[in-house]
């Protein structure tokens, strides 16, 4: 019993940093088609951005100052990714994947020459130090944090999405974008919006994934494969798709992982997502609608 | 005040429309016509900018339209219903009309208030998922989206295609009211010819991306009228 129940809260940890980056994914695979690899090094920007900040101010501090900063970063680096290169690129998905590709390689290498290619490592505050004792399984404060701090930041995007007029936008561009702009919805702005939010919980999620483990240049590829596997599981552009889709991924591969070995696990989550796609090719949820198209 | 010269527009090496010019004069109910294929929708699709025309140019109140977006025509005072009557699916009809509004710097609340007023089945299903209406609610919705950015044109595409009769007539009426109250100038597309004939003061005919008559609707004759409208 107490280790089922840690292993579903080691999944629910891990399934919820997935959520974080899968967000920006959906939104940015949703509405432009813009499939972007580069979304795993903002990731790696927002780890990066604790470990610089732990020595300016201190861990007591750093982890809560980090999350905002890391958001801004990562979004501005996503805001210009879609200035310099995507926006030139729509329409072209095979393209914009090998010209993010490449930016996702120069971003490591600059990761590299910076901060040096071994992994650093980010201590978490002590204020995160001890664990909660519960049904005789050990649930850590930091995990309890990053599930706490991935919560507060879905429910945040709902309520911008569903109240906010920016959100709202958001999402009828997502919906139907040829309408949107015949509509007189400004599309350009509205794309470099999304890329900035997507962007900025990728960050988001790196600071939380400097509490579960080391931060190296490579952080973001690790992480980037699953949060596709999320987008395709839940649905395009679709916010309830990729919470349901991220956690049962999470908890999937804890459990498999558990009863026998990392590399099995990946097998039989692969396989699971396979037959999973046979049955529902478009996903856990889609735009329903009663025209054709 | 809509003025479209020497348009060309080409999809590709096939090129779909020959040298249309057209004049939409202020305050007129224009009308399109012509068989199906013969290019009407991808006129209206080069005027909005959906379609990025060949050659010619289009220019409204005097401004060259030229390679402004679509977005930035609505700016200028247009508004656009395209034949498919297109819907943001998972929004509400209310939310469909505010996110509209809230992008436009002329629409307010008013408009909103004046686009419910005109078509009242809306009021009932403001709660509703614009993706859920029937096809004459879609319609309806698609009109009322168009005029809460108080256009100064409003360009519809077929806006009773497929509709049942009862509903057709609520919207001849709001489009002939809109027209004679508002002075609101609207480009029509239609086949359905005496929909056309009954509303329109000046009209084109298409045929094969060619215009082949212009002029005012009550002069037509009608057998030549049938000719070209018939198969």
């Amino acid at each position: 019993m107490d280790a089922f129940l840690g292993q579903v809260f080691t999944g629910l940890s891990v399934g919820s940093v997935l959520i974080l980056i899968a967000l920006g994914l959906t939104f940015t695979f949703g509405q432009m088609n813009v499939i972007n690899m580069a979304h795993g090094e903002f990731i790696m920007a927002g780890a990066y951005t604790a470990f610089v900040l732990q020595d300016l101010i201190g861990t007591d501090t750093s982890l809560v100052v980090a999350l905002p900063v890391a958001f801004v970063i990562a979004g501005t680096l996503g805001l210009l990714l879609e200035l310099v290169l995507v926006r030139r690129l729509y329409g072209r998905p095979l393209d914009t994947l090998l010209v993010t590709w490449g930016v996702s390689l120069m971003l490591q290498q600059l990761a590299r020459d910076i901060f040096g290619a071994p992994n650093v490592q980010v201590r978490a505050p002590g204020w995160l130090g001890g664990s909660l004792h519960l049904a005789g399984a050990t649930l850590s404060y930091s995990r309890i944090f990053i599930i706490g701090l991935v919560v507060v930041s879905v429910v945040g995007i709902w309520v911008f999405l569903t109240r906010l007029p920016q959100g709202a936008r958001m999402r009828a561009v997502m919906q139907n974008r040829q309408l949107a702009s015949c509509s007189g919805l400004k599309t350009h702005s509205i794309d470099r919006l999304t890329f900035f939010i997507g962007s900025g919980l990728a960050g988001i999620a790196g600071v939380a994934l400097t509490l579960l483990g080391s931060t190296g240049p490579t952080l973001g590829t690790n992480y980037i494969v699953d949060a596709f596997l999320v987008v395709v599981v839940g649905g395009l552009g679709q916010l309830r798709g990729a919470v349901i889709a991220a956690v049962a991924l999470g908890l999937l591969n804890a459990f498999v992982e558990f009863s026998t070995e990392a590399s099995i696990a990946r097998v039989a989550v692969f396989v699971a997502i396979v037959a999973f796609l046979q049955f529902r090719p478009q996903g856990l949820f889609v735009m329903k609608s009663r025209a054709l198209t | 005040m809509l003025s479209v010269q020497n348009l060309d527009v080409a999809y590709g090496p096939t090129q779909i429309l020959f040298d249309v010019s057209m004049e939409v004069p202020a305050n007129e109910l224009f009308c399109v016509m012509g068989r199906n294929g013969v290019g009407k929708t991808t006129l209206l699709n080069a005027i909005m900018g959906v379609l990025r025309p060949t050659g010619g140019r289009v220019f409204f109140e005097g401004r060259d339209l030229g390679k402004m977006h679509p977005y930035q025509r609505v700016k200028a005072g247009l508004a656009y219903v395209p034949q498919t009557r297109g819907s943001f699916p998972q929004l509400t009809v209310l939310e469909s009309l505010k996110v509209v509004v809230d992008a436009s710097d002329r629409g307010d609340r008013d408009a909103m208030e004046d686009a419910i007023e005109l078509f009242p089945r809306l009021r009932k299903l403001l709660g509703r998922k614009a993706g859920l209406l029937s096809g004459g609610e879609a319609a309806q919705l698609a009109i009322a989206r168009a005029l809460v950015t108080k256009p100064r044109l409003l360009i519809l595409d077929e806006p009773t295609e497929g509709i049942q009769p009862s509903i057709i007539l609520e919207i001849e009426d709001a489009i002939a009211n809109l027209n004679s109250s508002t002075g609101m100038s609207i480009l029509l597309v239609e086949q359905y010819m005496e929909f056309a004939l009954r509303l329109a003061g000046k009209h084109i005919v298409l045929d094969a991306g060619e215009v082949v008559s212009s002029g005012a609707t009550a002069d037509l004759d009608d057998a030549r009228m049938r000719e070209l409208l018939l198969l």
